[in-house]
């Protein structure tokens, strides 16, 4: 019965996410090293490495800043509303990514809420960065904040008021005390965060307006080649994608095993 | 002066505290929360009144919006249903038994969570295309699954696979051996004490993962896409329709699809808070 378990876990395991691992190099390599790096070196896969870049450079530090800001709101203070807000911070999670990006057109669009004013002052938000930040800030919005929240709940509020009632700063309770005790737990949410925003597809698909070595991403530069039938260089730049996923996971699992203590409990999603 | 007046009035929706920053750090977070989140969700709620509950209802009758809606809803389910038997399986192993690699396996779980959707498309889509590894094979005994309704339930069980492990491991360390053991000794079979004892036990959270597999499945988009052939009133799924009408600037029809996603997604969120209490009751 063990070993029957194990072995159909294993080959589950081994059929579902492998399998697909390992055909994306495979076929990033169908036909040599040298196709494959002259697929991530062009020009436009180039642009779009950059773009998928800037793009986690300016989502992930804002939404940190967020999930910090939340977590001290809701875990060192009580009041009315609390468990709304938290409910309200999930809730990108429950949207889809298509819709995600869709509230952004709707509200910048041409044919949205600001469409109009924007254009008269030749302002661009969707089909430009700006539409693309945002899209992958909505669906990256609860990682860190509920991370930090169960974190901060459990470690209370003790070191922090016996800090201040020694008549340390507001900052520097925060930097000195807060800080160092959360700081596995940030890291563990930002690299979920990061690894979310670099391959965010569905949500920036919807903004961007694929435009080649322009607007498209990374996730969207694959899509283009994949359509295009060119297999090896969709197969290329989505290898690089897979490889970041790996470190990812490897540097996940380094924070589980080693500071365990130090990153909140609840690690489902 | 100024804190017997400020203090009754703050106490009234907050308790008085020594730590500083409330304004900022509540201030913060609700305009980041209005910007980001809470306003655009609102243009998408408020924009298919434009048509009215008549163009509302033509959008959602219609009979590719059904089948799309139908599809995303249906695939979802079986994709839950399969996570729910493997994922009970996979994490029963790597709680209990104890094999080489097992670390490995146990960090490669998350891999759906960290590989870009559409990394993993184009990956599923390779891998089962009639020439493909597991494609092949399958097209032999006659199962196609590239371009078909299967192909989507294939994606989506990928994607949602690691929701019911995390959410059960917790659950079997903790529910430890005890049971099990009181129930053979009174004489109980094992297969027995696995239907009496702790399937009832796991409930709870089976429930729960794959609640939570099926929200997320339900409006994925770059997994499914690329395997999926999107055939109009076969492979095409509800996410992907939002994309087309809003391609065809038809923006209300768009938001009606939307719309309708958001608020299945929040009754979803709903049962899933329920059930979490509940879980939370049961332990």
């Amino acid at each position: 019965m063990r070993w029957a378990l194990t072995a159909l876990a294993l080959s589950f395991i081994g059929a579902f996410l492998i399998l697909p691992l390992v055909i994306v190099f495979k076929e990033a390599l169908a036909n040599g090293f040298g196709e494959a790096w002259s697929a991530i070196t062009d020009p436009d896969a180039r642009s779009a490495i950059r773009l998928t870049l800037i793009t986690a450079a300016i989502a992930v530090p804002l939404n940190a800043a967020f999930g910090v800001s939340a977590s001290w709101a809701v875990t060192k203070f009580d009041f009315w509303g609390k468990g709304f807000l938290v409910t309200l911070i999930d809730l990108p999670f429950s949207v889809s990514p298509v819709v995600s990006g869709l509230i952004y057109v709707l509200v910048f669009g041409l044919q949205g809420w600001l469409g109009t004013w924007l254009r008269d002052r030749d302002l661009r938000i969707i089909f430009s960065l700006p539409g693309i930040v945002l899209a992958t800030m909505f669906v990256t919005f609860p990682f860190v904040a509920r991370e930090l929240i169960p974190l901060m709940m459990d470690q209370g509020r003790d070191e922090e008021e016996a800090a201040v009632s020694l008549g340390a700063s507001g900052w520097s309770t925060f930097l000195r005390v807060t800080l160092p005790n959360i700081k596995w737990g940030l890291l563990y949410g930002v690299l979920l965060c990061n690894a979310r925003a670099m391959g965010e597809f569905g949500a920036v698909s919807v903004v961007s307006g694929h435009i080649r070595g322009l607007t498209d991403t990374m996730p969207l530069h694959i899509e283009a080649l994949y359509n295009d039938y060119q297999y090896v260089g969709a197969f290329a730049v989505a290898s690089l994608l897979a490889l970041s996923a790996l470190v990812t996971l490897t540097l996940k699992s380094f924070l589980e095993w080693h500071y365990a203590d130090e990153i909140s409990a609840a690690h489902h999603h | 002066m100024t804190i017997t007046t400020v203090a009754p009035l703050a106490a009234r929706w907050r308790n008085p505290s020594t730590l500083p920053g409330f304004g900022l750090s509540l201030g913060f977070t609700l305009f980041y929360l209005s910007a980001i989140v809470l306003i655009p969700l609102a243009a998408l709620i408020i924009r298919p009144w434009e048509i009215g509950w008549s163009g509302f209802w033509a959008v959602l009758s219609d009979a590719r919006v059904l089948h799309a809606l139908k599809l995303s809803f249906g695939a979802s389910l079986i994709a839950a249903a399969i996570n729910t038997v493997f994922g009970l399986i996979v994490a029963w192993v790597l709680v209990r038994y104890r094999f080489p690699g097992k670390r490995l396996v146990d960090a490669l779980v998350d891999l759906p969570f960290a590989l870009p959707t559409a990394v993993a498309g184009i990956a599923l889509s390779a891998l089962y295309a009639r020439n493909g590894w597991i494609g092949q094979p399958l097209q032999t005994l006659g199962i196609t699954v590239a371009y078909t309704p299967l192909g989507v339930v294939m994606a989506l069980t990928f994607i949602g696979l690691p929701f019911v492990v995390r959410t059960l491991q917790p659950i079997l360390v903790d529910l430890g051996m005890e049971s099990e053991e009181a129930a053979s000794t009174l004489g109980a079979t094992r297969l027995q004490t696995i239907r009496r004892v702790v399937l009832p036990m796991l409930a709870p959270s089976l429930l729960t993962g794959a609640a939570l597999a099926f929200a997320r499945a339900v409006g994925e988009y770059g997994s499914v896409i690329f395997i999926a052939g999107n055939l109009p009133g076969v492979s095409e799924i509800a996410p992907l329709l939002i994309i087309i009408k809003l391609n065809e600037n038809d923006y209300a029809a768009a938001a009606a699809i939307g719309v309708i996603m958001l608020a299945i997604s929040f009754v979803m969120l709903l049962t899933l808070n329920l059930l979490q209490t509940w879980t939370a009751t049961r332990r």
